[in-house]
């Protein structure tokens, strides 16, 4: 069965549909992991965003039960060179097909990926409609055109009521903005007690639970469209050691003042150099935003530039200089990706350590 | 960190001759190494004996010396160079092994030089089979069981313990020289004595087998500042049980989930940093199929074969960077070359699948032992890019320059299934074809999986091919079929095959109907970041990215997989060919398929194509850039090969036309030729029925020499004394298609000449004449070869020249030719005649200072030497003498007889240049490997045409102070001449035989010439394999032991009687 993948600028691509055959419009990115895709397919950061993986062979080891980094995925269409019907690794449990048709995650493959990537990363990130090979000449495109764009993603993945990961060790509120599994499994590891809260959880709230360490995930979209988190981040970072990730810490960075900006096409991958100013060294990160805090805007803040991107100088992590909490714009949880800054979280719950112990002294 | 200031001088080691397992790939990371180092403004000096590699040429380094890669001779150029450092890791095994002796010599202490790139307590962490247990003990990171052994007992004890099947892994050797699987008692003594003795320090580790796991490699890199990353990662179709470099391989892996991937990359990276290696290392890890279990296997603390493959699959210059990383750069601060605009500090993102496929010598060597294991066998190897794994494949599968271009044997269609199922058990060369056809036969994915362990992701796209072929069979002329079929990569050739139709109908069908590839950019970053790489591939997707200038170009054709017979010294050709095409202001456009070389460094050409190199992917690239034409003659015979077809499609072939080609090939014009120019040549006949040969044979009088033609290093080429020798030779080459004729030929015996010369048609200059030291009959490429030539009169020489010269005009020869003479009783005879680079043009490029590929290119495109400023002869001869010796990888092909031939055996070459001849062979001689013994003894044992000159061999050794030994007949003649030797028994017998002194070391040098009358397992073959597996000189040319006896004779000394014969009483 044909299907068509069409961008606001006109560009038709025609493949053969597989996956679910929902039409759908969304924003085309692209994620240049060459392993990984059952992880990317089922980040929460993906929502609103059709996903093109430009490594062409993609399905090739199955869908297992264990590398999901969330329930139920909120990608909203998938782009391969060519999907394996034939998967083949002792933990598939299916193919990539049966699970995008199960997850109404509708697919297009057999279509030049690395024209489409050119395409994006010449003209930047553009939406596109996956649609049956059905309309009109320039219908298709009206019709992105003119749709909504998307401001509530986060809202849409992020967990409506609080629930907790119980450990013995350090009681961490997780602010849940679009979670990867990742990020839980990081703490549960260091023997955390998590909480997991809305995106919504106001301040007050998050305080009443007392917690040692304030967690602020990943999430989709554009940071200024949530607003009231950046409110109670304000609030909660004077006295709770924070660390932020992804949108995480571009929410961390607007409610310190600094500002965020749209990326021409974005970081999608396993393969970003970070060079880190403190350990003076440069990491291999994994990367998922399209979206990133402005330098610049940082200056004027109480934000210090931690880390940067090696390639295109962008900012790759911040830390507040007078309250105990930093950030970082990539993936230390890794999944799909290198594990090369794990010792992030690690940094979290000496923060916390460190933050305690001065307590007790001032006391 | 910037680079270091506090040294000024480096010296690079280079990888020596070329033998399995060490190849083209140091060539192209040494040849990096050194620019690498020159673009920071180091002095850069070199030694490397192999004369055949661009990185020995005057514009690659400051100095360079082509000189013995032995202790003594770089102790020499250490004393006189003075080199604030040394970097040894970029020369392969061989570098990593001088580094060490180096150390321990003193000599680098003594001078303050500093070894570069990784420290030697890493490299004998990582070589060291114990130590190497040991760090990853500590490291926790999981190797096999296994144990260290040093005697045989040792090795049986532990079997004991922990049962077979094992494998045996001897230490310190390349490519796994002397290592293999063991399923019995038997096996285990017998590897493991060989390989003790292979190992420099008499070590073997007896290890688990692990047979079945995945086979995983990792390319890492790490600096100073303790930054790691990983280049590339590679999965191996074969599972464990085969050596790498003999599997074929797939970039990035296929059948790994992101945390297998990343388990694996994580411990690849902790071990390079437990090593603390700074620069490139190869990492091979064994994963369960079944489980997240997994061991390492070895860590190479260098760049490797694996490195020059990654480093082509990626776009990703690992050799240029380890340099800067060795002199104390780091990878955030250095440039990716590749986008200009990012960094080293990078792991490049594939958006293609590569394949690699080794080519194997079984071609050459029919009577080897083609089972595949823990030993590397294969001599060179083939690249390919798709934008799917079938395509990647199947271009991988027809650049092996085999099967023609299909994924077809026709030799197994009538094979049982019972033995194609052995075959797949036990794995050789042809199992990719095997597994075709297996698939063409209906066995299902679950059967293979069960025989082979290859993973069903492998099988179920092999099958897919086998499907489609199916499928094309059902419907001929399905135009929507014939685009599938070529979306995963069929060639115009397997869809001809069938369809039943011939290869050019395909074309024009495919040409019609516009179905035509693309190119796509090898860019590092999957088109994430903007490149201007211009290293393309072919697929058949939508966009163009190889953009078509509007200036000149010229297409000039490789030489493909490295193999004996063509090895090389034809990318040194093809290298310089572009170079002067871009020096002429062409757009030099270079196409290749082996990933091992310079030419295919992106850096080297205008634009590279690496594709294979068949009519249909050359006709592409040619459609696409339309080229002035196609230069086919520096690429060997595969390049040459190719001509017909190109012309037949309208191609203009540059430089010698095709006509010429054909005239010097084609045997009866060939002898007309030569007869219209009233130049002798052997009589000879070419026959095309076999039953003619006998008559053929008989008329001219043997011995003969037989062949089919359109070979390349003399193929099935035999020296036959007899009818019944004759018989067995044409059986035994029944297989061979006969499209070309079988040439018989008088054998002449005398002096070999060997002439290199360049015309543009008008004038013929002649660098240099050389002369072989075997006499004819010994392949041109296994002589040692003498330049400038010391034995012919002045006017023999001028008989060759004239007759170059004559040859040259006659044929319209543009650019390179070779011709091979024999001077028998005085007058010269010419052998052959290629018009075409040869195998010594590096060789003499090199000794006489004219870079002959680049005046033959300026030829090809139009100059004339006159205007250059050369008239026709042969240019001015040096005072010293160079001689060129051939390398052999005998001790790692078992089964293989060394006995020299017409036919081609040697792997590589080294060189030695000094005053006198003896001096140069001592040095060429060194260089090649061969140990010369001062003193000892000598075992004598040779056909009987040959006792008479044997013994005045076995005279002078006597003089020069060795012991003789003799088997009963050589004996008896030596005795005749009144020197004492010891008799010793044949093959078999009880007490001392011939086998046992040389497995004792009871000699030190073999001469033998016993003919082995083709039959496997002869006498002769036994002693000469014998003396192989214990490292002992075996000489099976007459010629070639009284050159050594020269050379002895010149550096020693002989005790002689004050006053010879009566005292003289005055």
């Amino acid at each position: 069965m044909k299907r068509q993948l069409i961008l606001e600028d006109g560009t038709t691509f025609t493949g053969v549909a597989f996956g679910s055959s929902e039409e759908r419009i969304g924003e085309v990115v692209f994620n240049t992991g060459m392993t990984g895709y059952q992880e990317t397919l089922s980040d929460p950061s993906y929502c609103g965003q059709i996903v093109t993986m430009t490594y062409p062979l993609i399905g090739n080891y199955g869908i297992n039960r264990d590398d999901f980094e969330t329930i139920n995925p909120s990608i909203f269409g998938f782009v391969v060179k060519e999907f394996c019907e034939t998967p083949s690794n002792f933990r598939s449990d299916e193919s990539l097909n049966t699970y995008l048709k199960a997850n109404h995650i509708p697919g297009i493959a057999g279509i030049d990926t690395r024209k489409l990537t050119k395409i994006l990363r010449k003209h930047g990130t553009m939406r596109g409609i996956l649609t049956k090979a059905e309309y009109e000449d320039k219908q298709a495109v009206e019709k992105v055109r003119q749709a909504e764009p998307l401001t509530n993603q986060v809202e849409q993945v992020s967990t409506v009521k609080p629930y907790v990961s119980p450990g013995r060790g350090y009681r961490i509120v997780l602010v849940d903005f679009g979670m990867k599994h990742g990020i839980l499994r990081e703490l549960t590891l260091r023997n955390c007690h998590v909480t997991v809260v809305p995106h919504n959880y106001n301040a007050e709230n998050i305080l009443r639970l007392k917690p040692d360490g304030i967690m602020l995930t990943n999430g989709p979209g554009n940071p200024k469209n949530v607003p009231e988190a950046i409110e109670m981040i304000k609030q909660v970072i004077p006295t709770v050691p924070t660390f932020g990730i992804c949108l995480g810490h571009q929410l961390l960075a607007l409610a310190c003042g600094a500002d965020t900006a749209k990326l021409k096409f974005g970081h999608r991958g396993s393969n970003h150099p970070v060079y880190d100013y403190e350990t003076k060294r440069t990491y291999l990160t994994s990367q998922n935003h399209g979206y990133a805090v402005t330098e610049a805007s940082i200056h004027h803040t109480d934000l210090e530039l931690t880390q940067i991107a090696l390639n295109d100088k962008t900012v790759e992590g911040v830390k507040h200089s007078v309250y105990p909490a930093f950030s970082v714009q990539y993936h230390p949880e890794s999944s799909p990706g290198p594990d090369d800054t794990n010792y992030l979280f690690d940094r979290f719950i000496e923060n916390i350590a460190n933050y305690q112990a001065a307590q007790k002294e001032e006391a | 960190m910037p680079k270091r200031t506090d040294i000024q001088k480096i010296l690079v080691i280079g990888s020596g001759p070329i033998v399995i397992g060490q190849a083209a790939e140091f060539d192209y990371s040494g040849t990096q190494a050194c620019q690498s180092l020159k673009e920071e403004g180091y002095t850069v000096v070199l030694a490397n004996s192999n004369p055949a590699t661009i990185m020995t040429d005057h514009t690659i380094a400051d100095t360079v010396y082509m000189e013995p890669l032995t202790v003594e001779f770089l102790s020499k150029i250490i004393r006189k160079e003075r080199p604030d450092a040394v970097l040894p890791t970029l020369g392969g095994q061989t570098g990593l092994n001088l580094a060490v002796a180096l150390d321990e010599s003193g000599i680098l202490e003594e001078f303050n030089a500093e070894l570069l790139g990784s420290k030697l307590d890493a490299i004998q962490n990582a070589e060291d089979r114990e130590k190497f247990r040991k760090l990853m003990n500590e490291i926790n990171e999981p190797v096999p069981e296994s144990q260290i052994v040093t005697t045989v007992g040792e090795a049986l004890d532990f079997a004991g313990e922990i049962g077979y099947p094992l494998i045996v892994r001897p230490a310190y050797t390349l490519g796994g020289t002397g290592g293999g699987m063991c399923y019995n008692e038997d096996d285990l003594k017998e590897i493991t004595r060989n390989g003790l003795s292979l190992s420099p320090v008499n070590q073997c580790l007896i290890e688990k087998n692990i047979a079945g796991f995945k086979e995983i490699e990792y390319e890492v890199m790490r600096d100073k500042n303790d930054q790691a990353i990983v280049v590339c990662n590679m999965e191996n179709i074969d599972p464990v049980g085969i050596h790498t470099g003999d599997s074929i391989v797939v970039a990035p892996s296929q059948t790994l989930s992101d945390r297998e991937y990343q388990m694996l990359r994580s411990s690849s990276l902790k071990i390079i940093r437990a090593l603390e290696i700074e620069g490139g290392c190869n990492v091979q890890l064994a994963l369960d199929p079944d489980s997240f279990q997994y061991y390492i296997i070895e860590v190479n603390p260098r760049v490797s074969r694996s490195s020059a493959l990654a480093s082509k699959a990626t776009g990703y210059p690992i050799a240029k960077i380890a340099a800067k990383i060795a002199i104390g750069m780091t990878l955030d601060e250095i440039m990716n070359p590749i986008t200009g605009t990012t960094y080293a500090c990078y792991e490049p993102a594939l958006d293609y699948v590569v394949s690699k496929f080794p080519r194997f010598p079984f071609d050459k060597f029919v009577l080897g032992n083609r089972q595949l294991g823990t030993q590397m066998k294969a001599t060179g190897e083939v690249m390919a890019i798709g934008r799917n794994f079938e395509e990647a494949m199947l271009k991988g599968i027809r650049s092996l320059d085999i099967s023609g271009e299909d994924f077809y044997l026709p030799k197994l269609i009538d094979l049982s299934m019972e033995t194609l199922k052995e075959r797949l058990v036990k794995a050789d060369d042809e199992r990719i074809y095997v597994l075709a056809e297996v698939l063409r036969k209906g066995m299902s994915i679950e059967e293979i999986f069960e025989l082979t362990k290859i993973d069903r992701f492998f099988l179920e796209k092999l099958k897919n091919v086998i499907d489609l072929e199916s499928k094309l069979a059902d419907h001929p002329q399905d135009r929507k079929l014939l685009k599938e079929a070529k979306e995963i990569g069929l060639s115009d050739t397997q869809i001809a095959r069938v369809w039943n139709v011939e290869v050019d109908d395909i074309y024009h069908t495919r040409k019609e109907a516009g179905l035509m590839p693309v190119y796509k950019m090898v860019d590092t970053c999957a088109a994430e970041f903007e490149s201007e790489t211009p290293y393309f591939y072919s697929s058949y997707e939508e966009e163009n990215e190889s953009v078509v200038s509007d200036r000149k170009k010229v297409v000039v054709i490789g030489s493909g997989p490295i193999r004996i017979g063509q090895g090389i010294e034809f990318d040194y050709a093809t290298v310089h060919s572009v170079l002067a095409l871009r020096e002429a202001g062409y757009e030099a456009i270079i196409m290749n398929s082996n990933p091992e070389t310079v030419s295919t460094d992106f850096s080297v050409s205008d634009k590279l194509y690496f594709e294979p190199l068949t009519l249909e992917d050359v006709m592409h690239v040619v459609e696409l850039e339309q080229p002035e034409g196609v230069i086919v003659q520096f690429g060997g015979q595969t390049a040459i090969n190719l001509a017909e077809g190109l012309e037949r499609r309208g191609v203009k072939i540059l430089g010698t036309p095709l006509e010429a080609i054909d005239t010097a090939e084609n045997r009866d014009r060939f002898e007309q030729l030569l007869q219209e120019l009233n130049i002798p040549q052997p009589q000879g006949k070419s026959v095309r029925q076999l039953d003619q040969a006998k008559e053929a044979a008989a008329s001219i009088g043997y011995p003969v020499l037989v062949r089919p033609s359109y070979v390349i290093g003399g193929s099935q080429m035999e020296i036959v004394y007899n009818e019944d020798e004759l018989e067995g030779y044409l059986a035994k080459t029944n297989h061979i298609k006969h499209k070309h004729p079988v040439l018989i030929d008088k054998y002449l015996t005398g002096i070999e000449v060997e002439v290199d010369a360049i015309s543009d048609g008008e004038t013929t200059i002649i660098p240099g004449v050389m002369e072989h030291i075997e006499r004819a009959g010994v392949h041109s490429g296994d002589s040692i070869a003498v330049y400038p030539t010391q034995r012919l009169s002045e006017e023999i020489k001028q008989t060759c020249v004239d007759t170059t010269i004559k040859i040259a005009e006659k044929l319209g020869v543009k650019g390179l030719i070779n011709i091979q003479f024999v001077v028998h009783k005085n007058e010269v005879y010419v052998l052959e005649v290629n018009p075409r680079a040869s195998r010594t043009i590096p060789f003499l490029s090199k000794i006489t200072g004219v870079t002959m590929a680049n005046l033959a290119t300026r030829c090809i495109i139009g100059d004339s030497l006159a205007n250059i400023g050369y008239q026709s002869g042969l240019l001015p001869e040096p005072e010293t003498v160079s001689v060129k010796v051939p390398v052999f990888s005998f001790e790692k092909l078992r089964s293989v007889d060394t006995m020299l031939g017409p036919e081609m055996k040697s792997t590589g070459e080294a060189i030695g240049r000094d005053r006198t001849l003896e001096k140069a062979l001592y040095k060429g001689l060194t260089a090649s490997g061969l140990k010369i013994p001062m003193e000892g003894a000598v075992l004598i044992t040779v056909a009987d045409k040959d006792k008479e000159e044997a013994c005045q061999i076995a005279k002078r050794f006597f003089e020069l102070g060795f012991h003789l030994y003799a088997t009963a007949g050589t004996a008896e003649a030596i005795k005749n001449l009144n020197l004492p030797v010891t008799e010793v028994g044949k093959v078999g017998t009880e007490g001392k035989n011939v086998l046992s002194i040389i497995e004792q070391g009871e000699v030190q040098v073999v001469v033998n010439s016993l003919t082995s009358g083709k039959k496997p397992r002869s006498d002769g073959f036994r002693i000469r394999r014998e003396a192989v597996e214990h490292g002992i000189a075996c000489l099976t040319s007459l010629d070639t032991a009284e050159a050594i006896v020269n050379v002895i004779d010149s550096t020693t000394f002989t005790a002689k009687p004050a006053v010879e014969g009566k005292a003289i009483v005055l």
